[in-house]
Formats: structure tokens, sequence, C-alpha cells
């Protein structure tokens, strides 16, 4: 397939695609309305193209990414399942689209029933006592998870909770939320069942613990099943649990962070509850927090009083603002309607279903590659490349044969703590053909790697575009167009 | 089966426990100690059918009050534009909204190349350098901005006027608490940053100078006067703007601005209560390695094919972990698109065409509220497409009344000034009418 051409390379002078109505007021000279110091005098140099132009161009471009739509999209971590269509119609109902912020609360009492109905349904599905729909996406809820943490130390008067515990597996958000949250970051280990090692825990808490962040099941898949222990060991340090809730899809009516003994939550609506990943966003990343951490919430929070839904300003000890206005609402609409499509039973399923794909894959897949570890895994699982390094096929190249075969690979190199790391999240929405489909897949590539490592290694071989140099790509950075 | 996104059947559980090893799905869940497992079900309302749902959620958007169909004057911050109908077919498509970050860029090209326009376009219209694949909104990204600036110039104050959008002020303020900076607000005079105040309140410590442009009130800041306070001692100069308004105003990278960030909500991204939107960051090169966030570069295969890949990304947590740039991983990939698809579809015209609309029409509001004996605040400055009028009532008062006639009323600024009680911001965009400008006026004859 040829390239397609960058829009700006498309256009002619000339050439439009908008239509806008006609100026119905009597005009004034510019240099009246603006001083001449402050007009453009040189146009941006923006696309001129026909409407067809520009469907086109898009067109070829959307033929030119990979979506769960397209095909399986295993990538651990992001819990790429199925993006209900209804969520889209509904998100885009006018009076949902056509709302402003600033609208009185009168005339939005349907948006804020939707809000506050959100809220307690993730209060109930996460065991929490009251949540916060601000926060963007899941780093966003991370870091103000952290400062809600932090507001309550200081309430205390303790100021020297200056570190928060992370396991060597956490995602790179979950360190880097705390330095954006004014902590330190001390790294616990994972031990040979890839759960946090307790010993070291007990060894790195100590009175300047803030929190521990948890994901649980962790990123490696698997259950912290020492996790009363370890909300003890961090409770009676004075510390408190965090839940980084990416992985949530393990557990949705089986366990719930509240009963686990976390203090705070954040979900990230746009993995578990189905609100589209976008090419990498908008997400949503609600917050959930325990009793003593209401009083730290963003402020406003959506409160309900009899029949009517308000905005709750009078939160004096409130951390303050998070995000403008009130979170990424259209996200929170497809995710409420998610909950609203599958209530108790089916949430309770898609956990269940999600676990028994892991599991089956799991096991399919485990004579072919190195198992780091063996237990029952949660919603995805890791594998890791070792075996295949050895024969000098990396997990990058077995990453770009899958593409060969039009699979979206598996997260690959993450968690940092499993060398040649694959880590696989099938979702509850695929069926047993397409798990069987995409495993003789990978049988077939781990025996190429015996028998004929080429093909890997120079992989992949269909794909529009090949392996791009990434380096040249850094060291000479070309970020934008420029016109010859 | 009652659930139509969950396709495994009896007969495919029954094999795949068998190929597992276990006999129930029960003890695939045995590492869950007993005492944190959740028994019985959860408390949530029982699922509905597709109509069901449409029926419910229906009802729920129909309690809206819309400006569908109402006729709205509400802006400050969030604005109601022309949305070409190109847009939502564009974004619609499943290839792009149902993808993730495009980490493998063998099949992400589409993705790719799209924020690589995207990244195009904000450089083209703020007249920066280089721009980033998108923040949040426009208001997180300003606070990025300030603690980029902290972090890059190592001093601990922020000054930002009075005279940015409040909630941007309160989320600087709460990241600020994060990173142990002070943030010191700068007065306003006559609806724009106070020159005097903001050079007093500048001194050794200050990492960065933060206004907006056009401003909360809707005037037009004098860039050329602040940069040169901005820039008298080492702190930085940043600007957050609307990219619309630069259709027709100066870009702020031509009056040296440092950063430049806003919301590109204007294009193609309905109000949607706030949110999503799109954040944007554009820099100069001199700080290309310390921008937040994702950044689209171009390169070419192993066959010289040119192609676009992730770049510079040992600025980010999934490489840096806690000395990363920024925490942000998700941003708004999709609203990016659908600014991107705006942007190309007005271009390079009809962008100019749509901020002179507004610019034209706003003006034609103000002056027809002057002739009509009403007081506009700040009269004097240049606007771009808002303004504020003062009134007799209570502004909540006169909103109610403004709904009955089925117009959405303009922002109450008594809101967050208390200085500015019984004052409304009206937002005149493309959008409106003559006739329903004239309308509001007569509406609002009574509380003049
Ligand atoms: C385990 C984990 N934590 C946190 C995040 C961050 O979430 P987001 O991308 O929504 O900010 C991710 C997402 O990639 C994740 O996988």
């Amino acid at each position: 397939m040829n390239n397609q051409p960058l829009i700006f390379e498309l256009s002619k002078p000339g050439r439009i695609s908008y239509s806008l109505p006609s100026l119905d007021v009597t005009e004034t000279v510019l240099n009246e309305l603006l001083p001449n110091d402050l007009i453009r005098d040189e146009a941006p140099e923006l696309p001129e193209v026909s409407e067809l132009q520009l469907i086109r161009h898009y067109t070829a471009l959307s033929n030119r990414n990979h979506g769960v739509d397209s095909g399986f999209y295993p990538l651990g971590s992001c819990t790429m399942k199925y993006n209900p269509k209804i969520n889209e119609d509904i998100a885009r109902l006018k009076g949902f689209t056509h709302i402003h912020p600033y609208q009185s609360e009168d005339t939005v009492q349907g948006a804020l029933e939707l809000l506050y109905d959100l809220q307690t349904s993730l209060e109930e599905i996460t065991g929490m006592d009251e949540v916060t729909l601000q926060p963007a996406a899941g780093a966003h809820g991370e870091w103000t998870g952290l400062m809600l943490i932090r507001a309550f130390h200081e309430a205390n008067g303790d100021f020297h909770r200056t570190k928060v515990i992370c396991p060597d597996s956490a995602h790179g958000t979950n360190p880097a939320s705390a330095t954006v949250a004014g902590f330190d970051t001390i790294t616990v280990r994972s031990n040979e069942k890839g759960l946090v090692d307790l010993d070291h825990l007990r060894e790195v808490v100590g009175e300047d613990t803030a929190a521990l962040m948890l994901t649980n099941p962790n990123t490696l898949g698997l259950f912290e099943e020492n996790i009363v222990e370890m909300a003890e060991i961090i409770h009676n340090a004075g510390g408190k649990l965090y839940y980084d809730g990416a992985n949530s899809n393990a557990i949705l009516g089986i366990a719930r962070p509240g009963d686990m003994g976390f203090d705070v939550v954040h979900l990230n609506l746009h993995k578990t509850f189905t609100g589209p990943h976008g090419g990498g966003g908008p997400g949503s990343g609600p917050v959930g927090v325990k009793k003593d951490l209401i009083p730290y919430l963003p402020k406003p929070v959506i409160a309900k009083d009899g029949d009517r839904y308000f905005f709750d300003y009078n939160r004096p000890e409130s951390i303050g603002r998070v995000k403008p206005y009130y979170g990424n609402f259209g996200i929170n609409v497809r995710a409420y309607t998610y909950i609203r499509t599958m209530g108790p039973d089916g949430l309770r399923k898609v956990s269940e279903d999600a676990v028994l794909n892991a599991n089956y894959m799991f096991r399919r897949l485990q004579p072919y590659f190195e198992a780091p570890y063996t237990q029952h895994c949660k919603h995805e699982f890791v594998l890791s490349g070792k075996r295949q390094k050895k024969l000098g096929v990396r997990t990058l190249d077995m990453a770009k044969r899958l593409l060969d075969f039009g699979y979206h690979p598996p997260t690959i190199y993450f968690p940092l703590n499993v060398e040649e790391c694959l880590m696989i999240e099938p979702t509850e929405t695929e069926t047993k053909e397409t798990l069987d489909e995409f495993i003789d897949v990978m049988i077939q590539i781990a025996k190429e790697a015996e028998g004929n490592p080429e093909i890997v290694q120079e992989a992949p071989h269909h794909t529009v575009i090949g392996r791009l140099d990434e380096t040249t790509a850094a060291r000479k950075p070309i970020l934008r167009y420029e016109k010859a | 089966m009652k659930f139509r996104y969950l396709p495994v059947t009896e007969q495919d559980k029954k094999e795949m426990m068998e190929s597992i090893g276990v006999n129930s799905i029960e003890e695939l869940f045995a590492d869950i100690p007993e005492k944190v497992r959740f028994k019985g079900e959860i408390d949530l309302k029982e699922a509905l059918s597709e109509p069901g749902i449409l029926k419910e959620l229906g009802r729920m958007a129909s309690k809206n009050v819309n400006s569908g169909e109402y006729t709205s004057f509400l802006g400050a911050g969030v604005y109601e534009h022309y949305i070409p109908s190109v847009v939502d077919h564009i974004i619609s498509r499943s290839e792009f909204y149902t993808a993730y970050t495009p980490y493998q860029p063998e099949i992400s090209q589409g993705e790719l190349q799209a924020i690589f326009e995207f990244q195009t376009m904000i450089s083209e219209l703020t007249g920066m350098d280089l721009a980033n694949s998108s923040m949040y909104d426009g208001p997180t990204a300003l606070s990025e901005a300030a603690m980029m600036s902290a972090g890059q110039t190592k001093k601990k104050t922020i000054l930002v006027s009075k005279a940015v959008h409040p909630e941007a002020r309160e989320v600087i303020k709460t990241n600020a608490k994060g990173q142990n900076l002070t943030v010191v607000e700068v007065e306003i005079e006559d609806g724009v940053t106070n020159l005097d105040d903001l050079s007093q309140k500048y001194n050794d410590e200050t990492a960065c100078v933060v206004v907006q442009y056009p401003n909360f009130f809707g005037n037009v800041e004098n860039l050329a006067e602040i940069e040169k306070i901005a820039h008298s001692k080492k702190g930085l100069f940043v600007v957050s703007s609307n990219p619309l308004a630069l259709g027709v105003l100066k870009p702020p990278g031509k009056f040296g601005a440092d950063i430049v960030v806003g919301d590109a909500q204007p294009f193609g991204i309905s109000a949607q209560f706030g949110g999503p939107h799109c954040g944007f960051f554009a820099t100069t090169k001199k700080l290309m390695r310390k921008v937040p966030g994702r950044l689209v570069g171009q390169t070419t295969d192993d066959q010289g094919q040119r192609g676009f890949v992730l770049t510079l990304q040992a600025r980010e947590q999934h490489i840096r972990r806690d000395k990363a740039t920024s925490n942000i991983c998700s941003n708004q990939a999709l609203n990016a698109l659908a600014a991107s698809v705006a942007m190309s579809a007005l271009g390079k015209a009809g962008i100019k065409e749509m901020a002179l609309q507004n610019i034209q029409k706003a003006n034609y509001a103000k002056k027809s509220f002057i002739n009509n004996g009403f007081t506009v605040a700040f009269s004097k400055n240049a606007i771009f497409n808002e303004f504020v009028i003062k009134l007799s009532k209570p502004v909540k008062e006169v909103n109610e009344i403004l709904l009955q006639q089925g117009i959405i009323g303009g922002y109450d600024l008594g809101r967050d000034f208390s200085e500015f009680e019984n004052h409304m911001t009206i937002a005149i965009t493309e959008l409106r009418s003559k006739e329903e400008i004239d309308n509001l006026i007569s509406a609002l004859e009574g509380v003049k």
C-alpha cells in the first residue's frame, strides 16, 4: 500500500470543506475592533481540501489503524473489550451533548441524576463510601487519590509521611503520580510467586509511609492473596492503602477493594466499563474513598436533597478542584449505560468469563513459553519469551510477527520485573473460537522461533509499513509538517 | 443467553474448564481470601434491555435543557460552535475509537499520522515550534505548563492573572500544593491584568507568568507588555488561549510566549456538560524534552517509507517512572482527532472566517447593548466573542426569566468575583443570528 499523504500535502488554495451562515450584522472594519498590532498578519498553514478529499483522507487513515472492532486486541492491562454501540448512541443524545456546565442546576437534573446514580453504583461496586467523578483518566485519579491521602495526613498534623510504596511490578503512572503529589517512591519487591514480598514490605514500611499503591489483581494478573495482612501492615504503620483499579475487570461482584482494606480507589471507566479507548483517550478515572477521607474530596461533589440533585461546594477541607467542570461527562454516560445494561449479575459474569478466558489461554500456551508464575491467573497473565530469546527471537519479534496474522500484540516488556515479558488479556467479550485461533498462531510462532527464526525476526511482512526507525525519530525529532 | 456482549456458552465453559483442569469457576478464584470475598449480589439496578436503556437514558437526557432547542449565550470557557457534519462521521469510525494508544506503529499509522497532523495544526495556530498530542483539557494543560515552568526554572512561585479562568486557577492551586509551589494571583484592572501589580509581584522567585488570551472577561490582553515583564528575570511566559480566536488574533508565539496551552473544544467538540474536551500544549524547541505527555514524530521504515511513531518517550512515566516530566498516560486522542477533522474542514479560510464572524457579531452585540442604554463593563477593551454587561438584578434571577423565553442566559460572573455581582458574561458565536441577539437585548430591557 502506498503512503497516505499528509492532509497538508493534499491542499490546494481555494478548496474548502465548510459551510458557515453569512454574516448578518453590519460589518465593521477589523482595525476598529482590534488594534493593528493584535491582528494576525500571517494566516496559519491549515489544510485546504474539499469535503470528499477530507473524508477520503481520514478514511484512508482509519484503514491504517487496528481497533477492537478490527480484530482481537489482547493488550494486557488495558482491557480492550468490546465497546457497545448503544453507548455511543446514548452519549450522542442532544440532552447530553448540548448541555453547558454552567447551566443552572434546575436545567440539568437529568445529567445530575445520571452522575449521582453512577457515583452510587461505583461506590457499591468498589465498596467505598463516596466517589468523585472529576478525574479525567487513571493517572489523574491516582494523583487525586494521593493528594487526598496527603491532605488526610497533614490534617492530622502528620507532615513526615513523605513516602509512597509501590511494587516493582507497578505501572509507571503509580510512581509518577506519587512524584506529582509531592511524595518519594519506595519500591517493594515481588516474591517468586509474583506477589508482594511481605518481609520486604515490613522492612520498607515505617513512620514515613504515606501509602502503599497496589493493583489487585496485580499487573502480573495475580491476586495478592495476602491482601489482608498487607492492609494490616500499612494501617498499623499509620499509612493508607491505595487501589489502582486498572484491573477491576477481574473482580466485579466477586471481591471489592473496600472490603480488602483499601482506603482510596480509582477506576478506569475507559477499561472496565467500556468507555472506548479512543486511540488513547479520553478516559475517566473516578476516585472512591472511605469515610475518613471524604472531607478532602475535590469540590464540588454531586449530592442529592430529596428529589433534587445539586453540586455541593460546601467542602471546607477539600483538596480543591482537579478538573474543570464535572469530569469527562461523555465517558461517564457511556460507563453508566454499560452498568445499566449489565446489571449486578451481568457484571459478575463479566469477571467470571474474563478470568475463564485468561486461564484457558494461559494453560494452552504454557507448554510453549516460559511461565514465570504458575498459579491460576485472574483476567490476564504473563509469559516470558526467555526460551525464544535463547534462539535469537525476542519478544518484540514475536509481537511483530503477530501483526502478520491480523492481531494486535499483547503488552510487551511490562511489567518490568519479568524478562522478555508478554502480558495477555483476552477479556470476556471474545469467543472461544477467537482464543483458539490466536493460541494456534502463538504456537506456530513459538515453532517458527525454533525452525525458522528469520521469519519472526524480520516480521512484520504484511503490514502497510515495516519496522520504523525509532532511534532517528528520537535523535532528530520531526514533530510537525513544514511546508517545503 | 442473557448478555449480548458475553459469548461464552455453557458448552464452551465446560470445555475450557476441562482444559484448565478445574471443576468449577470458583476454583479460579480460590486465591481470594474468604474474608474479602463478596457474598451475594451487588446492590445495583437489574439489567435493562436495549429498548429499556434507550427509554431510561432517553428520559434522563430529555430532562436537560439543551442548546439544540434553546438559544444559548453561555461561554466562559466552553462554547457552542458550528461542528462540521464530517467530524462525527470520522470519529465514529471504529478503527479510531476502539483502538488504544498507538504502541504498535505498524498497525496504528492512521492514529499516529492524524496526531502528527494535529500537532502541526496546533503549532501553526499558536505560532509555536511544536505541540504535543493532547492533554486532558485546557485548565489541566495550563496547570502542567505552570509545573513545567517551575521544573525548568527551579523557581517556586507561579504568578497567575485573576483574568485567567477561575477553575483553571483552582486546578493550578491544587497541583501546586502537591509540588510545594506558591501561587500568587495578579490583580485585574478594567477587565485586564494589572501590569503594575504584575511588575510588583514579579521577582527572582518567579517561575512563570500565566495569562489568558482572550481573558476570562472576553478581553484581549496586552501580550507585548506582559511579555516584557514575564521575561525581565528568569521566569517563563505562559499563555492560555482560545485556539479559534487565533484565526484573527496575532498568535502568542509571535509575542515570545514559551508555552501556549488551551482547549481545542471550539473545534468540533460539543459542550457535553464540560467534558471530554481536548487540552493542547505547544512550546518551543528549547523546551521540547520537558513536554508532558505523548509526542508523535516522523521517521522512516526499513524500506525508507515515511511513517510515524511515538517519540521522545524517555520523558514519560512508562520509561522514567518517578522521574517523568508528568504522570499523564491516556490523554484525549479521539477528541484531538475530532479537532483535527474540524480544523481540516474549516481549513485556512474557514477558521479565519469563523473567527471573524465571532468578533463581528460579538462587537455588534456589545455596541447594541451600549446603544440601548445598558452598562457594558470594561467597554474600552478589544474583545473576541465575549463581553460583560451589568444588570440591575442578580444574574440567577434574570436567567430564570430568560429561560421562560427559550434563552439560556450568560454566565454569572458574581459566582467567582464578589465585586462583579449582577454582571453577566455573554458569549456570541457565529451560531447566533442578529435576530437572536436583538431578542436577547429586548428580553433584558427590564433589568438594565
Ligand atoms: C495498571 C495501570 N495503572 C494505571 C494506568 C493509567 O491509566 P490512564 O492511562 O487512564 O491514565 C494504566 C493504564 O495504562 C494501567 O494499566
